[in-house]
């Protein structure tokens, strides 16, 4: 997890409490294996993995746009409307609600295309209020997560949209090798966006705009256009996660799909030690910190642990991830 | 130097009052009935709830923070008032208010000892105030005692007015107080305005912002009493979302989310605003013209909010360029 900008100078000697900031998250995740291997009953089996992984995925598709929009310093309140706006619009086309296309294949295909292009666009919106009229980020995308929900309801005047398209749902069911195709669709994005944030000079701009955005503007950084770009991409990766959920519900309810997902988004970035003020992020982190959150409540729930507790328990560790890479940056 | 009236300024400061009362001059026009006692009542009675928690938003909001429990907050406490409601009005009441006030404290901490931000400090005090009020009731709603005059406080009439919407008043008359005529008040739009410096002119910065969520915690409670009161039931799962419809009330009565300026009275037209946007769509569709199914009031307020954040921008960044050399991008 090296994908952080120097912070300047020298480097500072390695103290306990910065160890335990940077690697925190990935010790805490290991001691939960390590104890869920000896306490928890069936803990060691495929199934185990591909339940956690298959709960996580979406979190993490959508965490990594929002890693990206926070290393901006900005936010992404808007992610769970918009998941419910593409598992609204992809079901209508696909079940040949607004226009009968014969093929199938051709369809799914624009169906997939129409609702991701959608949640893009919604989320160029997004940045396009924030580059272009300085509106704060919380704000600006205030307005699509209390109108983003809305527009799917009325979309879909409110009502489930059952569904059983194979063809649709080896995005939410199928399987490679034995692991879902979400997990490994996870995976190639988690991948991709490592390498943009630490390779790329979009990458580099986008930290720089985290850092300083007056600075990165005089040193000739187009801030503007790659904050469009940073939430079109949230956009983008939120509108995929909406196709996971209703091809894995085989279901589309707009009420419900991507409830509380930014807060889930969030916290799972926050907890990955991503920087909240922006400058400093990490996509592994992020990984992470999802890990870590599912895991948790996976062991609490399996040994007997009711989910409302497993709430609180989760507020603390949110808590308690934070303090501890506030407290390693100030050592 | 010749004083002149800033009409932008003025605009930007009193626009919601503007346009409350032209919505509601077109309901009064359009509709029969719109300034009925019963609509107005009611609108009045439902909205008590959303002022209380807005109230202590905009407090938390003018130190520049944000408090994401609020709903959470609300839910938790409608749950310890349905349990105190047994015991009488003022136990049912105490114990609402006290939860809440629990759970401001817990955010005051964690924000001015453990420094860390409010959007994560308050975003996980969310999830634990859901958490307790889930664990409290048992995952179910929790009926309250119509035994005692407890449900009075959200269902009763006091000089043919409902009893939450007093409760409301005197919440933003209090507040307006504090706001206007105390140093605290004072001290909150100075942590807002720069936090440091307030701390270097030797303000008591961290009481003072623990204060407001302490009293926003305080006002969330209060709400989740009149909510038990009002619907006879302590609701563990009510209040999602409440967060931010007080954030996009208290945007609009033109506070600023970075702090440093806002007021009381225009946040409570920013609700009411909000609220008297829905009962028109009810009215709408009760002329039969039109109709638009219940789902459509979210994307209207979300389109009002789009609306009010882009007049704002541009009233503030001409604000800015009047006074020269003010950078409008340097507040970010």
């Amino acid at each position: 997890m090296s994908d952080r900008t120097a912070a300047g100078g020298a480097p500072r000697p390695w103290s306990p409490a910065r160890l335990l900031a940077r690697f925190g998250t990935v010790i805490a995740l290991v001691l939960l294996l390590i104890f869920n291997f000896a306490v928890t009953p069936n803990f060691a089996t495929w199934q185990t993995l591909n339940v956690n992984l298959t709960q996580v995925c979406t979190i993490v598709i959508v965490a990594v746009g929002m890693t990206l929009v926070i290393a901006t310093g900005g936010i992404d309140l808007s992610v769970g409307s918009l998941m419910a706006i593409s598992g609204a619009i992809a079901p209508m086309i696909f079940m040949g609600k607004i226009v009968q296309i014969g093929n199938i294949y051709a369809a799914v295909t624009l169906a997939i295309l129409a609702g991701i292009v959608a949640t893009t666009l919604l989320g160029a919106f997004n940045g396009w209020l924030i580059a272009r009229f300085r509106i704060q980020p919380i704000v600006a995308t205030l307005v699509l997560f209390i109108a983003g929900r809305g527009i799917a309801q009325v979309m879909t005047n409110g009502n489930l949209q059952v569904f059983r398209v194979p063809e649709f749902q080896v995005i939410g069911l199928g399987r490679i090798a034995g692991l879902p195709v979400q997990v490994i669709v996870m995976l190639v994005i988690v991948a991709i966006a490592t390498w943009v944030l630490r390779r790329t000079n979009f990458g580099r701009s986008v930290l720089a705009i985290g850092g300083n955005e007056r600075a990165a503007r005089l040193s000739g950084i187009a801030t503007d256009r790659i904050k469009i770009a940073v939430y079109a991409i949230s956009g983008l990766l939120a509108g995929f996660a909406g196709l996971v959920v209703i091809a894995i519900n085989s279901a589309a309810d707009a009420n419900l799909v991507g409830l509380g997902m930014e807060l889930d988004a969030i916290a799972a970035v926050a907890v990955g030690g991503t920087l909240l003020l922006g400058g400093r992020a990490t996509i592994l982190g992020t990984l992470a910190g999802a890990l870590t959150i599912q895991l948790v409540r996976y062991t609490l729930l399996a040994n007997g642990v009711p989910d409302a507790a497993a709430l609180v328990v989760k507020a603390a560790i949110i808590i308690l991830a934070v303090w501890v890479q506030e407290r390693g940056r100030t050592a | 130097m010749t004083r002149r009236i800033d009409w932008g300024q003025l605009l930007a400061n009193y626009g919601v009052v503007l346009a409350l009362a032209l919505v509601i001059v077109f309901g009064w026009l359009r509709y029969d009935n719109f300034l009925g006692a019963f609509n107005i009542l009611s609108v009045l009675r439902y909205n008590a709830m959303f002022a209380l928690v807005s109230l202590g938003m905009c407090f938390v909001i003018m130190t520049g923070g944000i408090d994401l429990s609020v709903g959470s907050t609300a839910a938790l406490g409608s749950v310890c008032a349905a349990y105190g409601s047994p015991y009488g009005l003022v136990p049912g009441l105490l114990a609402g208010v006290g939860a809440g006030l629990a759970v401001g404290v817990l955010n005051g901490l964690v924000v001015t000892r453990l420094h860390i931000m409010p959007f994560i400090a308050t975003l996980a005090s969310m999830l634990a105030a859901s958490g307790m009020a889930l664990l409290l009731a048992g995952n179910q709603s929790i009926s309250v005692s119509y035994d005692t005059a407890f449900t009075e406080l959200g269902q009763g009439n006091l000089l043919g007015f409902p009893i939450p919407a007093w409760i409301a008043i005197a919440a933003y008359g209090a507040g307006s107080l504090v706001l206007n005529l105390t140093g605290t008040g004072r001290t909150v739009l100075a942590i807002g305005g720069n936090e440091d410096a307030a701390h270097m002119m030797g303000l008591p910065v961290r009481g003072v912002t623990f204060l407001t969520y302490l009293a926003s915690g305080g006002c969330a409670g209060l709400a989740g009493v009149v909510l038990a009161a009002e619907l006879g039931a302590g609701q563990p799962i009510e209040g999602v979302g409440w967060e931010l419809f007080a954030i996009a009330a208290v945007v609009v009565g033109g506070t600023l989310l970075t702090g440093g300026a806002g007021s009381v009275v225009t946040t409570l037209a920013g609700v009411l605003l909000l609220g008297v946007l829905f009962t028109i769509l009810n009215f709408e569709n009760g002329k039969g013209w039109i109709s638009l199914s219940a789902y459509w009031q979210s994307v209207i307020r979300g389109a009002f909010l789009l609306v009010v954040v882009l007049l704002q921008a541009r009233l503030t960044a001409r604000a800015g360029q009047r006074r020269k050399g003010a950078d409008p991008a340097s507040a970010a």
